[in-house]
Parts: C-alpha cells; structure tokens; sequence
C-alpha cells in the first residue's frame, strides 16, 4: 500500500481520517507546518542529466527560469547530500544500474522526478538500448511531459513534488498504527543488482576501473 | 579534377587491381555525382592507404570517418559487409571513398591504425556494432555497448527493439535497502 | 619519495621506480564536470595522471538503427536529439546530405535562412562552451552570462518552429514552413545589441583573468600533425593550426560563390586559426568565430532574397502547401504521395555523404538508400567521437584538476558521441 499514489491534494489526512487524539493532530500538523514545509522549500535536487533534458535542467537553473526561486539550486552532484532525483533525459541500458546505485545511496526522505519523455517511457527511442521508462525499475514519484519539457513544466513537477513532500509522513492514525510515527523505520528488503549491473561494471579501461560491489 | 588525378596515380601504382572509380550515387537525370570510390582488397589495404596518405598526388592526411554498411537486403549486392573508409585530402581539398567487402563468417580486415591514428575508435565502433574484426588493432574490445553484450546490433538481422536486453534490470523498490 | 612536479609545464613523469602513488581513479560517468555520461578511468600517481581511458556507450541510443526505420522527412527528428547544444545545425547538416543523395538543390531563400540558423546555432554551441569554460574551472558566473544569451536564441528559434529546442525545422527540398515576418528584425536586434555586451562581458571576466590562464595555457596540447592524424575537425583543429574549415573549403549556401543564381558573392568573414593547441587556444577560436558568426548573419540578413523556400515540386520531395492540398486534386495526389506508407520518398539507388561545419567541426552524414522511402543506413560522422579519441593523449602528465579544462575544450557532446 503506498499513501504517496493515492494523495488527494489539499485535503486534510489523506484517506480522510481524523486523528485520534490531540498529540496525533498536533504531531501532523508539526510534519506538515513544520518539518515538510522546511524539507519542501528546500530540496536538494540530485541532476542525473544524461542528455537534451539535462540542458533544459540547466536552463532552469539558469537566471531566466530561476530554480532557486524554490529553493533547489543546490544542485548537488553526491547523492548522499540529495533528496530529489530528477532524471533528465534517457537512460540506456549501459546506465541503467548506475542510476539505481545513485537512487540507492541517496539517503531517506527522497522522491524521484521522471523528466522528460525519454525518461518517462523511452520518447522517441524504441531502441534496443533505450530502457523504456525507468519507472519499470526505479520508483517514480512524478512524470514531466514534453521533450524537452520546458523549464516551466519542470517547475511544476517540481511543485507537484512540494505537495508530495508536504504530506511525507503525515498519515492518519489507522495507517500509522501503533506509536507516533517520529522514528524513521529501517527499509526491509535489500535488493540485488545482479545481472544487469555487472553488464555496466565489468571490463572498463585496464580493468582497475570495474570495481563495484553490489549495494 | 584532383581525385580523379588521385585515383589515375592509385592506379598507376597497382596497376594489378582494379581500382576504376566509381560514383557513389547517379541520380534519376543520368548525372553522376562527383564523389568517387574506389573498391580496394582486404589484403592490399594497408598498402594503399599508405600511399595514399603519402603519396604527394594523392595526399590524404586524414581518414575523415570509418564505417560500415550490411549490404544483406540491398538490390544487386554481391558481399555483405562494406567497409567504408571516406579519406580527406586537406593539401589538395579533395575526397576519396575506399570500400572493403567482407563476409560471414568471420568477417575480418586488416587495421589502418597505423596509418591514420583516428581510426582507432571508428574501427572498434564497427566492431561492436557489425561484428568486422580489424587485425592489428591495438585494443579491439566493444566501445558503445556494454562489454558482455553478445549479439552486434548494427547487422540488418538484429531487430530493432532488441531481444529483451533492455529489459533486463533489478527492480529497485521503495522499499529496497 | 621525491617527485619533481614542474608545474608550470606539463612533462612526462620524472620519478623513481616501485613509487607506491598511483592508484585508479573513477571519474563519472555521473559527475558534474563531464558533462553528461562521460566515464573516465583515471590512473593517477599521487595528482598526476598517468593515463586515461575514456569509457563511452552511456547514451547510446541505437540513433543509426532508428534511422532505417524513419523516413527522410520523419528522421530528423531524432537526428536533432544527436548536438543538443546546437539542436538546428544538426536538422541542417541531416538535410544537406540528403539532398545531395536526392540531387536537389534548394532555393534561395533556403539556403539564406540555413545559413543564418546555422550561425545561431553555432552561437549557440560555442556560449555554452565558453560558459562552462569558467563554471568546470569554478567561476559561475561565465556560465550564466552565456546562458542568458542562448535564451535569446531560444526564443527565436521558438518563434519559427514553435519549440524552443528541438525546431524540426528542416525537410527534404526546403524548410517546414517560412519564418515569420519581422524575425530577422529580432535576429539583427540579438546580433547587433544583446549578444556584444553579454560577449563583453564574458571577456572581462576570462580573457585576461589570471587564473584563468594560467590554468588553461599550455594544457592539452595537441600539435598540427596530431591534430590531423587523429582525424581532428572544427574549432580544436583550428586552435592547432588547421587551416581547415567546410564553410571555406567545401562551400554549401551561402558560403558558395553565386549562390541566389543570380552571381551573388560568398559571404565574407574569417575564419580564427591559432597555433597554441592548448585550452586557451581553443577558448580564443570559440570566442573569435561567435564574432564571426555575427558579421554573417548580419551580412546574409541584408541580403535575404524572397520567394519560396521549397523545391520545386517537379523535384517530387517537398509537400505542396494546404492551399493545394484542399483545394486541387493534384495538390492532393501529390500530398498522398508523400506520406503514405507505401508511397512516399523515391530516391535513387546509391550513397552519398554530405557534411556542414558545425560548432564541433565536420558533421557529416553518409546515407545510402536502396529506394525506399527510409534510408537503408543512415551513419553520422560525429565531430565529438573523433575529437574524443585524442583525450588520453592530453592529459598525460597533466594534473587532475585539469580534467574539466581539456574535457570541456573538446566540447564533447555525449549524444553525439556515442548515438
């Protein structure tokens, strides 16, 4: 069951449930008010620009479209220090398993943006390189349409994210079930990259390069 | 005209091949287009793009780009594979087109690497993508797709979509550590 | 251990055997400085490098396999996607070479507007370069200095095509449709009032700049004979002394002596040679040629001839207009034509090769048809894959933090590069 696909947007709790009691109300509204408002108007965007997406990336950062305006210019290269994916532009198969090992060092919370059509489901390319659509193997929290979409529906997609984050961790007491909810929980499965990632690791440069172990 | 000059000293040089040029495309009007090649043999290869390069009728300091056409289904074609090697002459200012026909199995042509350096990446990216082995490469492994991909994809029987190699990924989850 | 570092020069490694620094360095292929899918395998011995090996593949699309797939028309489309900095010179060179199979040429008027589209978009390419020719190096601002101008360019060429990056703009025999009017007023109002303060200052903040120098001169060099052995084009061959340039040598449009039919001269300008072979050097040119580009748009906008810009329709390429289309029936025919599926393009049976000067040098396309109505192999020769070859042989010697310089001066596009 994943809350983040069935938000109704400017509702109270999702679901429409009410709190239980006052500490779970004022707990929401500490998330909500709170905590989200200031991981919302401050997400560190993790730019995996591969191709022409990533210039209209860049050209959203630039002054005319101002990303900075939501406070996402950090755009920081390590994936440790980032909370937003946004894969711009389309992934082949030699990439694919080095944006799932860049999606999973990023470190909780984290949302993923699909720029673009390439990324989304394959654009153009129905190839025998072109992955069609990472979200066939990567969680994917919103699409932005166009080719390249233009930096002001990337902004929305980076809004649409900001509601996203707004009800992070907000969840009506029947979904949260027994406690507060503060503590982060631990994810519960690892997952093996296995085949695929070894088709990018393997064989580079004098073989020194290939070195990955699995995540 | 300078290639044609070229192509007369080519000749002049091996005389025992035949090295009559040839317009790459004569349109529907019965002109003929002024870009000419040449078809050469594997085996004599090295030998005349070396005079070729040094020749000073000839002159072609740079091999402008290195590549490779899978004549299978094409009308009236008798080899498969066509090596194409499009030779600039920045003295002169005149082109030239070289082919090479290979075929299965095992398709193989010697390296002009030691002849013009940027054919390096070129001959290792017809490799990958049409299966050609160029002898004497100083490193012929795949350049484009990943090392263990098995099947070339360039080859007119190799579908467009692939065989599934694109789908062959770990699903990654929210869930997932 | 001791080491000599001369760090003025790069030379080759002066040190004693068995030193225990080297070690292998993984550089990309998400990583800011590559700009794009660039991976890098760096052996280094403490900051020095030793070798490189470039590993490429990570954008490659499967472009020349899309391309028997599509028709002449359809695939400049994806042809665009290939130069993303400079989307329109790549509808224009796809289209010069098919022209040349098909044996058409293309009207006036065409070929004043591709040439003024080709200098923007050379602009285009060379803003951003020079932009990120300060930002690889640490120096923001450079780089939104020319990002504001390609905005400007942006805009026009949204104003021809609808889309700000990827136009379509070109088709076989012409163009999809004219530019609207008063859009060379808008392009001459760029050329001549917005882009030489922006251009200004740029230079002020790089050209004379300390640091800047001294972390681009004398890195990456690369001699003439190299240059040309390693089949080098466009702006890194000119900074080594090259004299080489399409627009020049193998003139198309424009460039070409008589070219409105009625014994119009060439377009006059320059073309930026320079002997260092270094990153300054190649920063020079792209400086230089944007200058140039300007003075030809100029030149070319004053003299833009009218009447169509299609072929003429006894070339059976080009689609009549939709005045022809609803209302007579050959126009209706004719349109049928082209874009049913079991109709369409009639090339002749052959090859031809067709190249134009972009930002990045010869981009050349070699098309071979069989007849049909798609190409039967559709092989681009892309400037950034040649150019790309002769990286190792840069930086050896050279120190890490001079990576980003050289890989910037190449202006590798990684689309273009591996397709």
């Amino acid at each position: 069951m994943d809350l983040r696909r069935r938000i109704e947007i400017g509702s109270g709790h999702p679901g429409g449930e009410v709190a239980l009691t006052r500490l779970d109300y004022v707990v929401d509204a500490v998330k909500k008010h709170g905590l989200n408002w200031v991981r919302r108007n401050s997400l560190w965007p993790m730019p995996f620009a591969t191709a022409c997406c990533g210039i209209e990336l860049m050209a959203t950062g630039a002054s005319r479209y101002d990303i900075a305006r939501f406070g996402a210019e950090a755009m920081r290269f390590s994936p440790r220090q980032c909370d937003l994916l946004l894969c711009a532009g389309r992934v082949v198969m030699k990439m694919m398993p080095v944006l799932q090992k860049i999606y999973l060092q990023m470190t909780e919370p984290k949302w993923v943006i699909s720029m673009g059509a390439c990324a989304s489901t394959g654009g153009v390319f129905d190839t025998y390189a072109v992955v069609q659509g990472i979200d066939q193997f990567l969680p994917v929290d919103v699409y932005v349409p166009g080719c390249p979409p233009r930096p002001e529906t990337l902004l929305e997609g980076i809004m649409l994210i900001q509601q996203i984050v707004t009800e992070h961790g907000v969840k009506g007491a029947r979904a949260r079930g027994r406690g507060l909810g503060l503590v982060a929980q631990p994810p519960r499965q690892p997952v093996e990259l296995g085949a695929g990632f070894a088709l990018a690791a393997g064989g580079a440069g004098s073989g020194n390069g290939g070195r990955h172990g699995h995540a | 005209m300078a290639t044609r000059d070229a192509v007369a000293a080519l000749q002049e040089r091996f005389p025992e091949l035949d090295l009559a040029p040839r317009p790459l495309v004569t349109y529907a009007d019965g002109r003929a287009s002024d870009q000419l090649w040449v078809r050469v043999p594997a085996e004599r290869l090295v030998e005349v793009c070396r005079f070729l390069r040094d020749d000073p009728r000839t002159r072609f300091e740079q091999l402008c780009d290195l590549t490779c056409l899978d004549y299978l289904n094409f009308p009236g074609a008798t080899d498969r594979f066509g090596v194409i090697y499009s030779l600039l002459s920045l003295t002169h200012n005149h082109r030239l087109w070289l082919k090479v026909f290979v075929n299965d199995p095992d398709p193989a042509v010697p390296s002009v690497t030691g002849i013009w350096r940027g054919a390096e990446w070129p001959e290792r990216e017809v490799y990958d993508m049409f299966g050609i082995r160029f002898t004497g490469h100083p490193d012929l492994r795949r350049i484009l797709m990943p090392q263990n991909f098995t099947a070339y994809p360039l080859r007119k029987d190799y579908p467009l979509t692939g065989r599934g190699e694109r789908e062959d990924f770990a699903v990654v989850t929210r869930d997932s550590a | 251990m001791p080491v000599s570092y001369d760090l003025m020069k790069p030379t080759t490694l002066t040190r004693e055997e068995g030193a225990e620094d080297r070690w292998t360095l993984n550089f990309g292929p998400q990583h800011p400085a590559t700009h794009t899918t660039l991976r890098l395998v760096l052996e280094l011995d403490g900051e020095r490098v030793v070798d490189v090996t470039p590993d490429i593949g990570f954008l490659h699309s499967g472009f020349e396999k899309l391309g028997e797939h599509l028709d002449y028309n359809q695939y400049v489309v994806v042809v665009e996607r290939m130069n993303y900095v400079s989307p329109i010179n790549n509808d224009l060179s796809w289209h010069a070479a098919v022209e040349k199979l098909f044996g058409i040429e293309v009207t006036p008027r065409c070929k004043a507007i591709r040439t003024i589209l080709g200098e923007l978009g050379r602009i285009q390419d060379h803003l951003l370069n020079i932009g990120c020719s300060g930002l690889d190096l640490g120096g923001f601002t450079a780089f939104l200095y020319g990002f504001n101008e390609r905005e400007q360019i942006y805009d026009l060429i949204e104003q021809i095509s609808g889309s700000r990056f990827h136009p379509s703009y070109t088709r076989v025999g012409g163009l999809a449709q004219d530019v609207p009017p008063g859009w060379t007023d808008r392009v001459l109002d760029f050329v001549r009032n917005r882009l030489p303060p922006a251009l200004r200052d740029v230079e002020t903040l790089l050209l004379r700049n300390r640091i800047f120098i001294e972390r681009t001169k004398g890195i990456g060099v690369i001699s003439r004979d190299d240059a040309i052995n390693w089949s080098l084009t466009g702006p890194v061959a000119r900074a080594s002394g090259v004299r080489r340039d399409l627009r020049k040598d193998e003139p198309y449009w424009c460039f070409a002596d008589n070219w409105d039919g009625r014994g119009a001269p060439a377009v006059p300008f320059k073309v930026p040679i320079a002997t260092g072979g270094d990153v300054y050097a190649r920063f020079l040119v792209r400086l230089e040629e944007i200058r140039q580009s300007c003075a030809i748009i100029e030149q070319v906008v004053r003299m833009l001839p009218d009447g169509p810009i299609n072929a003429a329709p006894d070339a059976q390429v080009t689609l009549p207009n939709k005045k022809e289309i609803y209302f007579s029936i050959e126009g209706l025919i004719h349109h049928f034509e082209k874009i049913m599926s079991n109709r369409g393009f009639r090339p002749p049976v052959g090859e031809a090769y067709g190249a134009t000067e972009t930002a990045n040098g010869e981009q050349g396309f070699y098309v071979a048809s069989d007849g049909g109505r798609t190409p039967y192999r559709a092989r681009c020769r892309p400037p950034s894959f040649m150019n790309y070859q002769v990286f190792p042989q840069l930086l050896r010697g050279h120190q890490i933090s001079d990576v980003p310089a050289v890989l910037n001066s190449l202006n590798i596009i990684a689309a273009e590069l591996d397709r």
